[in-house]
């Protein structure tokens, strides 16, 4: 049988860079094709050429057997090319009808079209068990549900290949198991499935075959069945991964942080955190777990003095964190700063980093008021002393302080971020999704740094979306959803079926 | 900003190119008009440049224009748009005024000029005041209350000076002139060499201001909030820069610089305030700003460049009868629009010559 796609010496750069180099492998017709690398690797510039957005320097496509030239999306549509973005590309304040139909409206008469489409929808969501609503409103759905528009909108294009970039990076582990029920369904009715993931045990669960991309190039190209989650990471690394990281025993000191009954409302008076209360001691890592957009973020922006708090007892070392008396959270950040706080922020680009300053100008933002010298102008020298330090321990590539922080890729950004947070000596470590786009080299970096702060005796809250990272760091773990805590479990205790539970808010155990 | 260019090329070639473009079109006008493009350039070099009392009245008008170019950029440092300089300047004015007309009679120069220079900086800053306090405290944006307070400068102003100012008996809507201790130093006094021409120290103030401006943006610790405060107010707000004292405080710098563009005007030129001594200045200050990328050298070549313009602009209407004196404002409108508003034209196409060149 002729494979559904096959790149043949796919290269494309980008100036000096080597996106894909010689890129060939095949896909049959029917399977579900994992496709692995870190960040970096060439796996989204070889799903863009594919689905019509970057055309290739050389080598050629075939999608059944025939070469194809795709010059842009609607081409690759036509051929029955479908795509699933990490980000959703969705209306929110429209129908799944009405964004289905978009882009396809069919002639001058949308009303005549409407409840043919509608009728065709609801035959689709039966055949494949969707479960949508072709009436409900986008912002209506929860982020599962809006996966399977995104997923109806490309069957209803007839798309015979799929491709889903990063899939279940939003989902709950439920959530992912339906994803993946519907996924089996497809492949069971002949469709090819594309499925782009840095997640290893999703592509030993569902995969047929896998395809490993290092430095733009094909590392490897495997059956799932005989292959096992180290010899991807060590293909997609190029060295082995260590999964255990050292770590002192558990010995938890005196509190630093004291919560309870923390509460957070938003201007129409609903509840973004409600009866928040916990303990957090010296030298533990305490992760919350949880689907993003559950409370974590207002949870860090208020420890970190981003956000004032609704209601609450906060102490940190024994006295009231200083939210008393304030109209506006302007400058408190600061405040928290001095007193020990530091805080890597789930949102780098947003408040991490400076994108348009260099390297050394982010490694003292936020701290910049005490390297002056004493006609209150900044004292570049031990800037430039301090930072070149700071880049050599936390490995930050390529290794000049000039560049802008948003030509590096984001792992080294990241690490710039850890880095400048280490280096103020905190006694509360705030950390937010420190791993969110990092690939897997930086990720073991960045943990063993964790941990290592851990062992000094330093408290880490850390929050994750990635149960893998919660397992690998955390000491005790607190679950949240809907803005309230729905669970604690030590380390020991650890069980992915059951935090995926009270993650989903079950927490009846 | 075009990310993938060199500094050398967007700092130089581009605005190189943005101003020919604008030329060109000028030139394109100025052959409808039935007039030589060639000559007409001829002309305003020679008046602007060459001529040394025409020299002498481009760097005049740069003086005030660095003032105003300063007050803008401060401003866009914080990602405010201050488009209020053109009546900051004129509330400056009257501060100034007011100093004069109370103690001209009675102060030496050495105190008079410095408290003149004070009453301009602090009336200016307090006219940006509330468009500062109003985008920080209550999020009104700061490009529509800075254009409403131009509107209401002018009208206070046409109050002021026609209800108190005019001196009995007079008809123009003009303040009394000061006294000559109230007159800044010219530099023809120095060098004879400049003739008959209202050059002053203000000139070395706007060059001082421009230095320090320059490190106190890109050398100092509040420079650095600054800057943050206007790429990314999300990471300024998580670094703990205290972003509405920063909106306040800024735009206060701001009118203030404006303000102190009056200075020029007035204590350098006419010794009295007159009705829109301003002239347009505060809004050439916009142009000044984005042709020089907030820089202080950009700043200072472009205020030359529009104190050129407007110097040899007005010999140009004089000498070539189908040129009006508007002119000038056209050659301003199209500087702008090539160098603000099409920035980047020419981005990719310099991009492909680079790239073809590796």
């Amino acid at each position: 049988m002729q494979p559904a796609v096959e790149f043949r010496g796919i290269s494309k750069h980008f100036g000096a860079v080597k996106a894909n180099t010689d890129v060939s492998f095949t896909i049959a017709k029917g399977s579900i094709h994992g496709l692995v690398g870190e960040n970096g690797a060439g796996k989204s510039t070889l799903m863009s050429i594919l689905y019509g957005y970057y055309r290739a320097d050389g080598g050629e496509i075939l999608l059944d057997g025939q070469a194809r030239r795709i010059h842009n999306s609607q081409e690759a549509i036509a051929l029955g090319i479908g795509m699933v973005h990490q980000h959703f590309m969705l209306v929110e304040n429209m129908t799944v009808l009405d964004n289905v139909m978009l882009g396809s409206e069919g002639g001058f008469k949308l009303k005549a079209n409407r409840a043919r489409v509608e009728q065709e929808l609801r035959e689709i969501c039966t055949r494949y068990r969707l479960d949508v609503d072709p009436l409900a409103t986008i912002h209506d759905l929860s982020v599962g549900a809006q996966q399977r528009v995104e997923i109806l909108k490309q069957i209803y294009r007839s798309a015979n290949i799929l491709i889903l970039d990063e899939p279940t990076a939003v989902l709950t582990a439920q959530e992912t198991e339906s994803l993946f029920e519907i996924l089996r369904l497809f492949k069971e009715q002949g469709k090819t499935i594309i499925l782009i993931t840095h997640k290893l045990q999703e592509i030993l669960d569902i995969t047929d075959t896998v395809t490993v991309m290092r430095g733009g190039r094909v590392i490897g190209a495997v059956p799932t069945a005989g292959t096992t989650k180290e010899d991807l990471a060590n293909m997609m690394v190029g060295r082995p991964i260590e999964n255990n990281l050292p770590r002192k025993p558990y010995n938890p000191g005196a509190p630093v942080l004291q919560v309870d009954g923390l509460q957070l409302l938003d201007d129409q008076g609903v509840k973004l955190l409600a009866d928040i209360g916990f303990t957090l001691r010296a030298g533990e890592i305490v992760a919350i777990a949880g689907v993003s957009g559950n409370g974590q973020s207002e949870l860090m922006e208020i420890l970190s003095g981003m956000r004032l708090p609704s209601s609450g007892k906060l102490d940190f070392l024994g006295k009231a964190l200083p939210f008393e008396g304030r109209s506006d959270a302007d400058g408190l950040p600061l405040k928290f700063r001095d007193l020990g706080i530091a805080h890597v922020p789930e949102d780098r680009l947003r408040d991490g980093v400076i994108k348009a300053f260099s390297v050394m100008h982010n490694t003292i933002f936020g701290y910049q008021d005490k390297l002056k010298n004493k006609w209150g102008l900044l004292d570049f020298k031990a800037i430039a002393a301090r930072c070149a330090e700071l880049m050599k321990n936390f490995d930050v590539r390529p290794n000049n302080h000039d560049l802008r922080i948003g030509l590096l890729s984001g792992g080294n950004q990241q690490k710039v971020v850890i880095a400048r947070e280490v280096l103020a000596q905190p006694k509360l470590m705030l950390v937010g999704q420190p791993t969110r786009g990092v690939d897997i080299g930086t990720i073991e970096s960045i943990h063993t740094q964790l941990l290592k702060l851990r062992d000094e005796g330093v408290a880490i809250l850390l929050v994750s979306v990635e149960l893998e990272e919660v397992r690998a760091l955390a000491d005790r773990i607190l679950v949240m959803c809907g803005g309230r805590i729905t669970g604690e479990l030590k380390i020991e205790e650890f069980d992915t079926t059951r935090i995926g539970l009270l993650m989903g808010g079950m927490h009846k155990s | 900003m075009n990310k993938d260019l060199p500094r050398w090329a967007t700092a130089f070639v581009m605005p190189v190119l943005n101003l020919l473009s604008a030329m060109l079109v000028t030139a394109l006008v100025i052959h409808l008009l039935g007039e030589s493009p060639t000559e007409s350039l001829a002309i305003l070099v020679n008046s602007a440049v060459v001529n040394p009392e025409g020299l002498s009245y481009t760097l005049f008008y740069a003086s005030t224009f660095i003032f105003t170019g300063l007050a803008v950029s401060i401003a866009m440092q914080a990602g405010l748009f201050n488009i209020g300089a053109e009546g900051q300047m004129y509330v400056g004015g009257l501060g100034l005024t007011l100093v004069m007309l109370g103690l001209d009679s009675s102060l030496p120069a050495w105190m008079l000029i410095p408290l003149g220079i004070l009453g301009a900086a602090l009336f200016g800053a307090l006219w940006s005041f509330l468009p500062g306090y109003l985008q920080a405290k209550r999020g009104s944006h700061v490009v529509v209350t800075t254009i409403m307070f131009n509107f209401i400068a002018s009208q206070l102003m046409n109050f002021v000076i026609v209800k108190y100012m005019i001196p009995d008996g007079e008809q123009n809507p003009a303040s009394r002139a000061f006294a000559a201790a109230a007159e800044m130093p010219r530099l023809n006094q120095w060098f004879p060499a400049l003739g008959e021409t209202p050059l002053n120290i203000s000139l070395f103030l706007a060059i001082i201001a421009l230095v320090i401006y320059g490190v106190v943006v890109s050398r100092s610790a509040w420079g650095f909030k600054l800057r943050a405060t206007g790429l990314n107010p999300h990471a300024a707000h998580y670094a703990g820069i205290r972003i509405s004292k920063m909106i306040i405080i800024v735009m206060l710098i701001s009118g203030a610089l404006a303000g102190l563009g009056s200075v020029n005007s007035i204590m350098g030129s006419t010794h009295y305030l007159s009705m829109n001594f301003v002239g347009g200045a505060g809004f050439i200050g916009i142009a000044i700003a984005l042709m020089g990328r907030q820089h202080p050298v950009g700043i200072f070549l472009s205020a030359l460049l529009f104190g050129a313009l407007t110097q040899g602009g007005f010999d140009l209407s004089l000498e070539k009868q189908n040129i009006p004196p508007e002119m000038v404002i056209l050659v301003q409108g199209v500087i702008i629009l090539f160098c603000g508003a099409m920035e980047n034209m020419y981005a990719p196409a310099i991009a492909k010559v680079l790239k073809l060149k590796k």
